[in-house]
């Protein structure tokens, strides 16, 4: 029973992860991190994509708060979104980067609106990774809990 | 909008242009007024036309005023001569009153009667040519009227012909000339004109004219001239009255004005041209005319006047001069003003086209030069794409070999391992062919920059060797390496260019050539040697020129013994190589001296093979990038054709020249030469260890026979074993060396004794088989020879069968197979006489385990800002066994690395805030340079061993661009990786630090 269960667990992470890549929003940097979670380490990709989660809110935030600003701050706005995205790219959110990428060309550039739409593109970018890691570390977490009980 | 646009574009695009220039250059004048071009035109023409106008008005003027001049000195010699040629006749008419007066009136009785009057006056008429003719009228009273008729016997009659009414006074002419003979006995007084004269004449006792009238008989115009005739002398100062007394008679004449004037103009010349009138202008209001027609059309413009005196007081004539015909058009001054209006107005074209072609063509220039600008921009551009494309597809392109090795290290089948084994030699070929476009386009964009530092040439052309050994083998190639002992053992130079270029040299040699051999040689470029020595050195070699004919056929003094393309390269000049060489190792220390006082030596490199050469027409192609001598070439040899043209780049780069020289079917040699620094003995013994392979000395002072028929190709073996430490000595045979072996059996000391006996293949199956192993064998039993030398055969390919026969013969001690390395020979022999401890191997590293290896234990510290990067760096650091730390910002870090820090490396991220990673760095090595300063004063004393602090530091950075690299060099860091971390990559950048440090920690 439990072992069916995490077999059709397992079959539904990977089918998850996989179309994460599919989409593009993760790639093989992710697989990288997944692979350094190992038993002296069990809970690095979920502690992992925690922090990013908690770093990127925290930088939505702020983004959000100096564009909304009457003469935008660009150069906060460029480190800003230059460590989102760092954070990004560590755990391999990859259309996320991109988003990062184009909000750093427009603000290279002082165009607010551009800047504006990128950033949005970011915050939806973020949303979709976010939702669909939860959806991740849920299964991971159920998949744990199973193995234990076994 | 469009317009201002294109506007300011352009605008822009000049200015580019002028910084480009690099100096501000301004527009010339005639640019700057473009627009007014036109308009100066029209200003010419307008004014030149003004001029001309000018001109033609002051000649026209000056003609009219020379005309004018003209005119009135016309006029006024006709006048003069007109009044001369009157007051000759009036003074003739003078006379002739004169003459009546004397003969009339003073001889009594008269001595002229009508008869004499006529022929005198006839045949003096020439004398007055103007007159018509004169007459004289005597003054009779009207009370003596009936004497005077009767003693004429015809009676006074007025001008009308009619018997003359009772006057006062009567002047019936008495005398008169024959052409006027019918004025006779006519009153002269009854014409009102002449009564009038008459009266005026006695009174003033002048001639006095009449107004102009027709004549009677000629119906000219013409005048009346009168005379007095005084009867009695006057007194002196007579009164009126007593002339009117005292007149006794008038003579007249008729003056013919119009036959006057016209004879007197016939004389003259220009009478054409000109119109005369003579008026008479004594009543003001109404002139009357004397001559001319009134209504005679001419130039009424232009006239001139001249007074007449006729000597008449009372009578006032002038004449009147105008032109027969209107001032003609000055033609001249017409043509003048037109020649110089259209001169002006061609000059003016041709400088407005002139100025107009200066225009067009600087504007052409500037356009010239913006396009210019942009090409070079865009080629630069190109370049740094190419070079940016070649990095991106270069991380991937690793990404997939790490994988493929990997994947080669797990359990395959051998069709899966065939497959990936495949995949992976793909893999290294086609990111051999990025690193090579990557060079071209970093060549290309300037960027290539060759390092400075010292390096065993040597071992790396051995190391280039072993690469293509397999390969050579394979095809039966002999491959040799050769470096002349003058070439410094160290040298300063950028070695892995260097390492591409012989690579790439070798690597086409190697697949163009299917036999012979190839042969790298190198030697410092500038050695004139006598060529005395080199004879002298071939006796003292003896009978090395036998060598020559070791078989019937065909053979050259090559390494393999087929013929090479470039002759200069063969034995002969090859031999004063080797000479020079003998020669300095004799003695000379001096050159030694003389050579390291310079700072830099040029090294000559060739690369000979016998393969297929260039075809004649391609040869002048060959270092065109992407060009190979043929589409055939690239067909049955691949490759792309760059390898060339990158070499010819990195050898310039290198302060060289390469150049070749190409026989189809015979072979190429292809030589370049290069600079490198020479190094100083200090740095020369710090570097030597981490640098070059370190070859065994336990070797030194052995002696070996080399025995081989070829010279080249002993000269080669010999060159290995000299840098072993060996004495080598060649023979030609084995009879020679065996012989020498012999000899030395009997204890004579001058030869020496071989420890080894080294064997080229081709002389051994060439010579006796047995031979030597039997001379061996006796000596052995003999025991005159206290040590067998070990025999070696070198081979470049051997059969299974010829090994076994070699084993039998004696060579049961080992076979070096060629290509000969160093390290190599090293090897063997070490085998061969068992001295020893096997070289330390380095076995094939596999990343993973290795960086494992490399990083186990070790303690790193993470310096990022980004936390989840932070992470994640550790977690992937602590993956491979290493103790991870973190610090949240440089300053953290630099918190952490007070010294003394336990830390044995530290990566860094770049961007940082308040503290980036470069100032972070540049503060640790300040610290470092400190305490390195510091502990160099206490432990001054000094043992040799110099423990400095340097903390490996490496960058970490997610992209990864040329300017940030050098940066990162430039404040100290001791390389970069990759962000996020790639284990190929970590591996490559850790290792490098990691791997000559031995591990220490036990």
């Amino acid at each position: 029973m439990n072992h069916m269960a995490i077999a059709a667990l397992k079959t539904q992470r990977r089918n998850l992860v996989q179309s994460m890549f599919d989409e593009g929003v993760l790639d093989n940097q992710f697989n990288q991190l997944q692979d350094l979670q190992d038993s002296s380490n069990p809970n690095f990709v979920e502690e992992v994509i925690a922090l990013f989660c908690n770093d990127a809110e925290r930088i939505i935030t702020e983004l959000n708060r100096y564009l909304n600003d009457q003469n935008v701050d660009f150069s906060k706005l460029d480190s800003y979104v230059h460590q989102l995205k760092g954070s990004s790219s560590s755990i391999g959110a990859y259309r996320l980067k991109l988003a990062c990428v184009n909000l750093r060309q427009a603000s290279e550039e002082r165009n607010k609106e551009e800047c504006a739409g990128a950033f949005n593109s970011i915050r939806r970018e973020y949303y979709v990774v976010r939702s669909k890691l939860q959806v991740l570390m849920q299964l991971e977490r159920h998949i744990v809990n199973l193995e234990n009980q076994q | 909008m469009g317009p201002k646009l294109k506007q300011s574009y352009h605008h822009s695009v000049t200015v580019k242009v002028n910084e480009q220039m690099g100096t501000k250059r301004g527009y010339t004048f005639i640019q700057a007024n473009r627009a007014w071009l036109p308009k100066f035109l029209l200003l010419w023409v307008m004014v030149m036309a003004f001029l001309s106008t000018w001109i033609y008005k002051k000649m026209d003027a000056d003609n009219k005023v020379r005309r004018k001049e003209v005119l009135s000195s016309m006029c006024d010699q006709r006048a003069r001569m007109l009044q001369d040629q009157f007051s000759v006749s009036v003074n003739h008419v003078h006379a002739l009153a004169i003459l009546v007066s004397t003969f009339h009136y003073y001889k009594d009785p008269s001595a002229i009667d009508q008869e004499t009057f006529a022929e005198y006056t006839a045949r003096t008429a020439f004398e007055r040519p103007l007159l018509s003719g004169v007459a004289y009228a005597e003054r009779v009273k009207h009370s003596e009227r009936e004497k005077f008729e009767r003693q004429h016997g015809w009676t006074i009659k007025t001008m009308k012909r009619e018997p003359s009414p009772i006057r006062d006074e009567y002047a019936p002419v008495i005398f008169s000339q024959e052409t006027v003979s019918y004025i006779e006995s006519l009153d002269m007084m009854s014409g009102e004109e002449d009564r009038e004269n008459i009266l005026r004449a006695r009174a003033t006792g002048k001639a006095v004219l009449t107004s102009p009238f027709r004549l009677l008989g000629s119906h000219h115009l013409g005048v009346v001239l009168t005379f007095p005739v005084y009867k009695s002398k006057l007194p002196p100062k007579p009164s009126v009255e007593e002339r009117i007394e005292a007149t006794a008679g008038y003579l007249g004449g008729a003056f013919d004005v119009e036959s006057l004037v016209e004879n007197l103009l016939g004389q003259l010349a220009g009478n054409q041209a000109i119109l005369v009138n003579v008026y008479d202008i004594t009543n003001s209001s109404d002139h009357l005319i004397m001559y001319g027609h009134q209504n005679q059309d001419g130039d009424l413009a232009l006239l001139h006047e001249s007074k007449l005196d006729f000597g008449d007081p009372f009578r006032k004539h002038q004449m009147i001069c105008r032109y027969h015909q209107k001032a003609p058009t000055s033609w001249t001054a017409l043509t003048t003003a037109f020649l110089f209006f259209v001169i002006c107005l061609l000059v003016g074209y041709i400088l407005y086209g002139a100025a107009i072609h200066i225009v067009k063509v600087e504007d052409d220039f500037h356009e010239m030069q913006e396009l210019m600008v942009r090409a070079e921009a865009a080629d630069v551009a190109k370049s740094q794409f190419l070079a940016t494309v070649s990095h991106e597809i270069r991380t991937p392109m690793n990404g997939i070999l790490g994988m493929l090795a990997l994947l080669l290290d797990t359990d395959l089948s051998s069709t899966q391992r065939d497959y990936a084994q495949t995949a992976q030699v793909c893999g290294k070929a086609l990111i051999t062919l990025i690193n090579e476009v990557l060079d071209r386009a970093k060549i290309e964009a300037g960027k290539l920059e060759l390092e400075t530092v010292p390096f065993d040439l040597r071992s790396i052309l051995d190391d280039v060797l072993s690469l293509f050994s397999e390969k050579s083998r394979n095809k039966g190639l002999e491959l040799a390496v050769f470096v002349s002992d003058k070439v410094p053992e160290m040298v300063m130079g950028d070695p892995g260019r260097f390492r591409q270029i012989i690579t790439n040299l070798v690597g086409n040699s190697v697949k163009f050539t299917e036999r012979g051999h190839i042969f790298v040689k190198v030697h410092v470029a500038e050695n004139p040697k006598p060529k005395d020595d080199a004879k002298a050195e071939i006796r003292l070699n003896g009978g090395s020129d036998e060598g020559a004919l070791i078989s019937g056929s065909r053979q050259f003094n090559t390494l393999s013994g087929y013929e090479a393309a470039d002759e200069r390269n063969s034995w002969d000049s090859f031999q004063h190589l080797v000479t020079a060489e003998a020669l300095r190792n004799d003695a000379s220390e001096k050159m030694t001296v003389a050579g390291e006082a310079s700072r830099s030596v040029t090294l000559m490199v060739s690369v000979e093979d016998t393969g297929i050469g260039i075809p004649l027409i391609a040869q002048d192609r060959v270092f065109t990038p992407f060009m190979q001598a043929d589409s055939s070439t690239s067909r049955n040899y691949g490759g792309t054709g760059i390898g060339l043209s990158i070499t010819k780049c990195l050898v310039e780069l290198m302060g060289g020249h390469i150049s070749f020289i190409s026989r189809p079917q015979v072979g190429s040699t292809f030589s370049f030469t290069t600079v490198f620094g020479r190094c100083k003995k200090a740095s020369h013994s710090d570097t030597k260890k981490s640098n070059a392979e370190d070859l065994p000395s336990g070797f030194r002072g052995l002696k070996a026979i080399v025995v081989d028929g070829k010279p080249v190709r002993a000269a080669v073996t010999r060159y290995h074993l000299k840098r072993l430490g060996m004495l080598v000595e060649v023979a030609n045979n084995v009879k020679i060396a065996a012989s020498a072996c012999g000899k030395n059996g009997s204890s004579c000391g001058s030869k020496i004794q071989p420890d080894i006996v080294l064997v080229e293949k081709d002389s051994w199956l060439s010579g006796e088989d047995g031979c030597l192993s039997l001379r061996m064998l006796d000596l052995k039993q003999n025991g005159h020879v206290f040590k067998l030398p070990k025999m070696i055969l070198l081979a470049t390919n051997i059969t299974n069968a010829e090994l076994e026969k070699a084993k039998a013969a004696g060579f049961a001690d080992t076979t070096i197979m060629k290509p000969l390395r160093a390290s190599m020979v090293a090897a063997c022999l070490q085998q061969v006489l068992g001295t020893g401890k096997s070289l330390p191997g380095k076995g094939i590293l596999n990343g993973s385990s290795v960086l494992g290896s490399l990083l186990c234990g070790k303690r790193i510290l993470v310096v990022d800002d980004n936390m989840v990067n932070r992470r994640v760096a550790a977690g992937a650091l602590k993956k491979f066994g290493a103790a991870v730390e973190c610090a949240e910002s440089g300053k953290a870090a630099l918190k952490l690395l007070q010294l003394p820090h336990s830390f044995d490396a530290c990566f860094m991220d770049i961007q940082m805030p308040e503290m980036d990673g470069f100032e972070a760095t540049r503060r640790i090595r300040m610290l470092e340079s400190q305490a390195n300063e510091q502990m160099n004063g206490d432990t001054n004393k000094g043992s040799g061993k110099k423990d400095k602090w340097h903390l490996p530091i490496l960058a970490m950075t997610a992209d990864v661009i040329l300017a940030t690299y050098d940066e990162c060099l430039k404040c100290g860091m001791d390389g970069y990786v990759s962000k996020p971390f790639e284990e190929e990559n970590l591996y490559q950048a850790v290792a490098k630090f990691f791997k000559t440090k031995p591990i220490s920690d036990s």
